[in-house]
């Protein structure tokens, strides 16, 4: 009698909840206050970036006018040429430096998105003696700075022969914990035990559990982790473990240009557009992607 | 008595290893599920990490075999070295403030960003994550700050009379670890913004119309009953980030500042285990240096994490 009573008169609140406010607990100007404040604080986030971009297409005596202005006024692309003329006569063509970033941050990413997403989810959703101890472990190594650890990773690294290959650039990257650690927070947030355990009463082996039922679900984690790690490895610059020019990435060719000094300027601020831009491409293309496909396939218990 | 006691912790002893035994069958492919991963982060993180904790209690010059010193090193680091301290200094004004504010930063408009429509949410945490995402971009506050007249900030200040003479933004205490701090902040939303952001993506929809039904009336008592308590992980993990973030700034400082900085004024303990470790080849004392680093670390995220525990309660 009493949870009857309970049950109308929540179906009673809903009702008038719904009669009196439009939007589930919004209010309109609300909403316009939110979008003004993200717009003035982006346009203040933004300002260092437009200058990136407009410097890079200044020319040499805009570069250096005073007073110095945000935008460029004769906009030129002879930044970009001066680029592609010193990389011309380098002696290892340019495109294979980009191969070789290209190359590296795929393999790179590919697996470390596979492995560390399979070790999140034994460690986040099976039980197993050392669990805790791992888990542990995994948050801890974040919080070391890799400042001093370069010099025991390139002994480990030089036994094992992996100096000058491509291996010494993607292995160590594919067991970074940052990524891991991410993954199984997003597991414990958004995969419940209780679909879990219906799909093994269903019989299904945990590799297909892994496959088809928890992958699919935490499609917002793997974004965030293949940002970290294009951006990551786009980086790279790898000056003290690869010494054979050919296998060079990307950005130890354009770091040289750079630092040629004060005559440079032009090139260098071209250089920054070029660093940035695709990871914010990727970025841009995989976030449509990714996030938005998320919010329609929302399964819970 | 005594006896019956042991024969107890015995026989608890056993079935706690009997269950141990039974979980470890039960779970055997767990290991093979970790291994792969397991392998390569044991070789190349840990491995290196204990190896840079065993070197900060020797002598070692990168040259010859490390030699045992003890506890000399950490002696010298908080008796003898006043650039230590002012590093520390530096280091925990640089953490106290860019670590909270670049936190709050991040949950704030990862929940603000929510409630935007799918176009506009885009385009934002687009403009938002692009300083961070765009790795050596804050260089460009070099050039902005410049302390010659090409700077960006001194010639308009010049040009609308304020000033009349640059000021030496880079070069002058007073104003370097502002400076340093604004730029920290600007790159604070990263990794930890974009993990929010997806977190947010992934709360079910029905916990909110459940809440509603039990009267949930605003924006802010929904943020902190429903939604921050949902996505709790995702807070840990950007609190991670934001600590490791706001006690490693290193990279910036050098940049921009130089390293050493004027007078230390922006000196953090990052730049003292680059300079003893990439500039004088002292590397036992640097590992010495990155072992309190970490210590410091550890200790502000057992803090955070014990505090976070409180969302939603």
């Amino acid at each position: 009698m009493a949870s009857a009573t309970k049950t109308v008169d929540l179906n009673k609140l809903k009702a008038s909840k719904k009669k009196f406010n439009p939007g589930p607990a919004r209010s309109r100007g609300g909403i316009i206050a939110n979008f003004l404040f993200l717009c003035l604080v982006g346009a203040i986030m933004f300002i260092p970036m437009l200058y990136v971009f407009c410097n890079a297409f200044k020319p040499m005596d805009e570069l250096f006018l005073f007073p110095p202005k945000l935008f460029f006024r004769n906009p030129t692309l002879s930044n970009f040429k001066s680029i592609s003329t010193l990389m011309s006569s380098s002696w290892v063509p340019f495109s294979r430096y980009i191969f070789n970033t290209v190359f590296v941050t795929i393999v790179a990413t590919f697996f470390h998105i596979i492995l560390a997403s399979l070790a999140a989810y034994v460690l986040e959703k099976r039980d197993f003696p050392g669990k805790n101890f791992m888990s542990r472990v995994i948050v801890l190594s974040l919080m070391f700075t890799p400042a001093v650890t370069g010099i025991p990773n390139y002994i480990i690294q030089s036994k094992l022969g992996m100096i000058d290959t491509y291996w010494v650039m993607i292995i160590p990257y594919i067991g970074g914990s940052m990524g891991l650690y991410l993954m199984k927070q997003f597991m414990a947030s958004s995969i419940p035990n209780v679909l879990l355990e219906a799909a093994r009463i269903d019989g299904a082996s945990e590799l297909r559990i892994f496959t088809q039922i928890v992958m699919p679900l935490v499609k917002p984690a793997w974004l965030t982790m293949l940002m970290t790690s294009v951006q990551a490895m786009w980086g790279i610059s790898a000056s003290t473990v690869v010494f054979t020019e050919a296998k060079k990435p990307l950005q130890y060719a354009l770091s040289q240009i750079a630092a040629g000094g004060i005559a440079r300027t032009g090139s260098a601020a071209a250089i920054s557009l070029i660093m940035i831009t695709p990871p914010l491409l990727i970025f841009i293309i995989s976030q449509t992607q990714i996030l938005d496909t998320m919010a329609s396939s929302g399964i819970k218990d | 008595m005594a006896t019956m006691l042991n024969a107890d912790k015995k026989a608890i002893r056993a079935t706690d290893r009997k269950l141990l035994k039974k979980q470890f069958q039960n779970n055997w492919d767990c290991y093979l599920y970790m291994l792969p991963y397991g392998l390569i982060f044991f070789l190349f993180t840990v491995l290196p990490v204990l190896a840079s904790i065993v070197l900060s209690f020797t002598y070692y010059n990168v040259l010859e075999t490390p030699t045992f010193v003890g506890l000399d090193n950490y002696r010298t680091l908080l008796a003898n070295d006043d650039i230590f301290i002012t590093a520390v200094k530096n280091t925990l004004e640089i953490a106290v403030v860019t670590g909270p504010v670049g936190y709050i930063m991040c949950v704030m408009f990862s929940w603000l960003i929510n409630e935007l429509g799918p176009k506009t949410r885009a385009v934002m945490v687009t403009i938002l994550y692009a300083p961070s995402i765009s790795g050596a971009a804050y260089t460009i506050f070099g050039i902005m700050f410049s302390g010659d007249s090409y700077g960006w900030v001194n010639g308009t200040l010049i040009n609308l009379g304020l000033i009349t003479e640059p000021i030496q933004f880079m070069t002058d205490t007073d104003y370097m670890i502002w400076i340093c701090m604004l730029v920290v902040i600007w790159m604070s939303l990263g990794t930890g913004f974009l993990s929010n952001v997806a977190g947010f993506r992934t709360i079910d929809r029905s916990q909110y119309e459940a809440g509603y039904v039990e009267g949930i009336r605003n924006r802010w008592q929904e943020l902190w009953f429903i939604t921050l308590p949902s996505m709790l992980p995702q807070l840990m993990f950007a609190a991670v980030m934001s600590i490791t973030q706001s006690f490693s700034v290193g990279a910036v400082t050098t940049i921009l500042f130089g390293n050493p900085s004027t007078d230390y004024a922006v000196h953090t303990i990052l730049n003292h285990i680059e300079d003893y470790g990439g500039v004088r080849f002292e590397m036992g004392y640097a590992c010495a240096i990155a072992t309190v680093l970490f210590a410091l670390m550890v200790a502000s995220n057992e803090i955070i994490q014990r505090a976070l525990r409180k969302v939603g309660q």
